[in-house]
């Protein structure tokens, strides 16, 4: 990089943190409108189940209800990524979170009241709550809306991929190692809850949205399907958003549901959601079943990898189902592999549905795949961190599933953790006593610049500077806690040497934004800044003419910086608002406007899966070093060494962030948090025994940015966001089971799993003592 | 709401006055004996910097000053604020607008990512800085009863946040104990 930055690489606090940080951000839980109503649904008593009848008529007749709907009040379609899920459920009822009717009243203690007044009569079913089970022949059909696409009645989705020769290289191989493991249902529990207030207007027919969404322009064009409207009538703003993690990708019933309530009413409507309803009605990540078998040849290299998936779907398909997109990357290009197969399939059951969440699956397959190298490692009887560097993927290598990196910091992110964290050191320290330590190593590879997977990955922006030289960004995208747009305004006052506090970014209102996907896959800064950046690139070739005219220099070289357009020859400078009234108010009189469309140069794949998905890719590993107590099966998570491939460092306090927020989210999936669910129900929808970790129990996070300069991205910058808590579960996994030699194959590794594995071990080793003896 | 009531089966609500220190505004009003302070806070008096994120006492989302102690809004009987001293994050800003040494080491320290925890969290912090304050200390010596980092983990423990990883936050009032800048 040949100039100096003096914005880009700076510690700069979120834009708006003094907003937050007084209580003045209007979330959407703070919104209120004139003569508003309060929504709220009715969902089954039963996850499975004949729905006889629906008696509203007292419901209705309850003072300060405006209006009860069931599915024969509305003429909508089906939601959902597959049009398999309807708003309000008829006939039967298939999961527990099934919304039967909704009310709108005066307040939210009338609304409730009318649900306890709504009368169901459900004949209750057995229902399916296991994949086993649901792909059975005898099994009945649980989602009958995509009935007929695949050979088992109760597929989803399937997924197959494929390089390499799979025999050659399995004949090849010295060891082969094969392995199963559950993987939890985890939920976001962002801790706003879920929340939209919508507002039809009955004179222009009109819709208002106050939604979280974190996909506005795919979310108005969902939402205009399932309300049989046109998705310019749809207004979509996004109210400050009190976290996302992937939650809000998909559209939910409640939305549609509120929508309806307000059509009918005529009114404004608001329905919140209570934690508890949070917990049983928002999506989770991917509950599934990974059975991996690897090899690896007498040198040490890796030879294949065979990969049979199966996911609980849930009753209704989301984007959830599409998480294998992600997962096969990690198992066909994590590490170089000459022969992949993958398989994975999606099954209806009667249990919750899934949806996406931060990592996309990718922290399943990581965990599979680093734990089952250290298996290989160790049957190979080489180091652990020795075969990670000798696979590990390499600038310039273009994978078998044809994913290309440019650059590829894999083996600084490995050396660095192995050398920071004294791994070769630690590995074989002391296991006796009551308190063992254990260190444990993965790494993780993931999209860093978007990922094709709609028509286009692009980003819009519209760039204004105004007569009194402040600067507006109109951008696409959105920001949902991340801290997009401290980056986007950190962008801008680099370029155009505007200082952070005049320049404002607009980025809540599809009625003004330019179109963009949206928040996922780790996208924003990268597509979006490169989308700002051409914007600038456009606007200063504006700027340039007009200051060279005024000048009376000639000159076409400038840089920007004070608020003032310099001449690089000369040094003769112009302020910036001058010459931007100039424009507005001197022939040809133009504006000091420009906008741009980024399209990243990522492919969309073709029909095996194959091609460079993302216009660039982050690499990270983690080296975690654990303390188990093996008297109370508590796991202490000590210290977690962190490098990152992260192209560049834009913002280190706003990194920082990310990685450390991702690492304790990475944290409760290895150890606390899972959704327990019986027959369908959620068992602990509640704080109290949902276990999230507290302050207490972050552990010492050190973390290293490898700086590898992507020239695709923003000063060379790379997608952070998901990265962080991808590796986490694996590395602490693999600590664990070096601390106490046993094998863990499920997620959370609860005190209760710790203890009986212990247990399981010493009755084993005590009847092999005793056979010993006789 | 005064429609409703009308039609409404005749329900004889009783209702309490009740009359407190709103952010340094003495304040009065009529509510329900199972009026919860926090919806007192953000409903009636329209203060919405504190936050619900469960109505449970699980969060501390809700969390807000009664007499300089921190407590969970959320599970506090808006009844029982009677004659008390109330203050919510609105009433930690400066009258100028200008942040309170505890919001701006918040905002500093990158620990404000979605902020829906932070309002608890400020507050949480500020009795913390409150209980420090009010110990016993002799003008002029030095001190060395900072709460350490541990302890500061402790406090926060029932303040939960999904974003932040809260090492962050944990900084944040570190820093603020060791400027002893409040
Ligand atoms: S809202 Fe009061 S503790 Fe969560
Ligand atoms: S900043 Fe989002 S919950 Fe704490």
């Amino acid at each position: 990089m040949k100039k100096e930055l003096k914005v880009i690489g700076k510690p700069i606090p979120k834009h708006d943190a003094n907003i937050r940080a007084t209580g003045k951000a209007v979330y959407g839980h703070d919104i209120v409108m004139p003569d508003m109503l309060y929504g709220a649904i009715l969902r089954t008593e039963h996850p499975s189940a004949i729905i006889e009848s629906i008696d509203v008529s007292e419901a209705k007749k309850l003072a300060g209800v405006h209006c009860v709907i069931t599915a024969e009040d509305v003429d909508v379609n089906n939601i959902g990524y597959k049009r398999d899920h309807p708003i309000l459920k008829t006939g039967e009822a298939n999961c527990t979170r099934d919304e039967i009717a909704a009310v709108a009243a005066d307040t939210k203690e009338i609304a409730q009241q009318a649900l306890k007044l709504i009368k169901v009569k459900y004949k209750v079913r057995k229902g399916i709550y296991d994949v086993q089970e649901a792909l059975k022949k005898s099994a009945p059909q649980i989602n009958k809306f995509i009935s007929g696409k695949f050979e088992n009645k109760n597929t989803a989705e399937i997924f197959h991929y494929e390089h390499g020769n799979l025999e050659e290289e399995k004949k090849r191989s010295k060891h082969i190692v094969t392995r199963k493991f559950t993987l939890p249902r985890m939920t976001h529990a962002c801790m706003a809850t879920s929340n939209i207030t919508a507002s039809f207007n009955l004179i222009d027919k009109k819709l208002l949205l106050y939604s979280s969404t974190q996909v506005p322009f795919l979310y108005q064009r969902d939402m205009a399907h399932a309300l049989k409207m046109n998705p310019s009538d749809i207004r979509v703003i996004q109210p400050v958003i009190g976290g996302g993690f992937g939650s809000k990708l998909d559209m939910h019933p409640f939305e549609p549901i509120c929508a309806l309530l307000s059509i009918k009413t005529g009114k404004p409507v608001q329905i919140l959601y209570t934690r508890e309803e949070e917990f049983i009605a928002s999506p989770i990540r991917q509950p599934m079943e990974i059975e991996l078998t690897a090899g690896v040849d007498k040198a040490g290299n890796f030879t294949f990898r065979e990969i049979n998936i199966v996911k609980d779907n849930g009753a209704y398909t989301s984007w959830g189902a599409t998480t294998p997109f992600v997962i096969m990357q990690a198992f066909s290009s994590l590490y170089k592999v000459n022969a992949v197969k993958f398989d994975a399939m999606a099954v209806y059951t009667n249990n919750v549905f899934a949806g996406s969440f931060r990592g996309y699956g990718n922290p399943q397959a990581t965990f599979a795949l680093e734990r089952v190298i250290d298996l290989l490692a160790d049957e190979l009887g080489i180091d652990k961190a020795e075969i990670r560097l000798q696979n590990a993927n390499r600038k310039g290598e273009t994978t078998g599933q044809g994913l290309h990196f440019e650059t590829c910091g894999l083996v600084e992110c490995l050396e660095n953790v192995i050398s920071k964290s004294h791994y070769n050191k630690k590995k074989s320290i002391n296991k006796e006593g009551r308190f063992k330590k254990g260190i444990g190593l993965a790494s993780m590879l993931h999209v860093g610049g978007g990922a094709k997977i709609y028509r286009s990955d692009g980003c819009g922006t519209i760039l204004k500077i105004d007569p009194y030289g402040y600067c507006t960004i109109i951008t696409g995208s959105n920001e949902i806690g991340q801290g997009s747009e401290t980056v986007l305004a950190m962008i801008a006052s680099e370029e155009l040497g505007i200082e952070l506090k005049k320049i404002k970014v607009i980025n809540t209102d599809t009625d003004v934004k330019p179109w963009d996907v949206g928040v996922h896959a780790s996208r924003t800064s990268f597509v979006a800044g490169n989308s700002l950046l051409g914007a600038i690139k456009i606007l200063k070739e504006k700027l340039n003419k007009k200051a060279s005219a005024l000048l009376k220099s000639g000159d076409s070289e400038f840089e920007y910086s004070d608020n003032k357009i310099i001449s690089v020859k000369s040094n003769d400078s112009i302020a910036l608002d001058k010459v931007v009234r100039e424009m507005h108010f001197s022939e040809p009189n133009e504006l000091a406007i420009a906008d741009y469309f980024y399209e990243p140069s990522s492919k969309f794949q073709d029909k095996d899966f194959k091609g460079n998905v993302s216009g660039t890719y982050a690499f990270a590993s983690q080296a975690i070093e654990v303390e188990v107590d093996t008297y109370t099966g508590n796991v202490k998570v000590l210290d977690v060494y962190v490098a990152q491939d992260v192209g560049r460092v834009l913002n280190p306090l706003l990194l920082d962030g990310q990685i450390e927020g991702g690492i304790l989210q990475g944290v409760g999936y290895a150890l606390t948090e899972e959704l327990l669910m019986h027959e369908g129900k959620i068992l602990n929808p509640n704080f109290h025994n949902y276990k999230m970790l507290t302050a207490s129990d972050i552990p010492n996070i050190h973390f290293s940015p490898v700086e590898t300069f992507d020239k695709e991205g923003p000063y060379g910058a790379k997608g952070v966001g998901e990265a962080p808590l991808i590796p986490t579960a694996a590395a602490i996994a693999n600590a664990i089971c070096n601390a106490l030699d046993l094998e863990f194959l499920d997620l959370p590794i609860t005190p209760e799993k710790v203890l009986k594995a212990i247990s399981l071990r010493n009755t084993k080793n005590n009847s092999k003592i005793n056979s010993h003896s006789l | 709401m005064k429609k409703q009531l009308k039609k409404n089966k005749p329900k004889i609500e009783v209702l309490h006055e009740i009359s407190f220190t709103l952010n340094e505004k003495q304040v009065s009003c009529k509510i329900k004996a199972s009026t919860i302070l926090l919806d007192l806070i953000r409903d009636v008096f329209e203060l919405k910097g504190t936050k619900p994120g469960c109505h449970e006492g699980e969060c501390g989302a809700c969390t807000v000053l009664v007499n300089d102690a921190p407590v969970n809004s959320c599970l506090f009987l808006a009844v029982n604020a009677n004659g008390k001293n109330i203050t919510t994050i609105e009433g930690l800003t400066n009258h100028d607008g200008s942040l309170h040494p505890v919001q701006e080491s918040l905002v500093n320290n990158g620990a404000v990512q979605c902020g829906f925890c932070t309002s608890g969290m400020a507050m949480s912090i500020k009795a913390m800085v409150n209980h420090f304050e009010n110990s016993h200390h002799v003008p002029g010596e030095i001190r060395n009863d900072f709460p350490t980092r541990d302890e500061i983990k402790k406090f926060l423990e029932g303040n939960l946040c999904r974003c932040t990883g809260y090492v962050k936050i944990v900084d944040a009032a570190e820093k603020l104990f060791a400027k002893e800048e409040f």
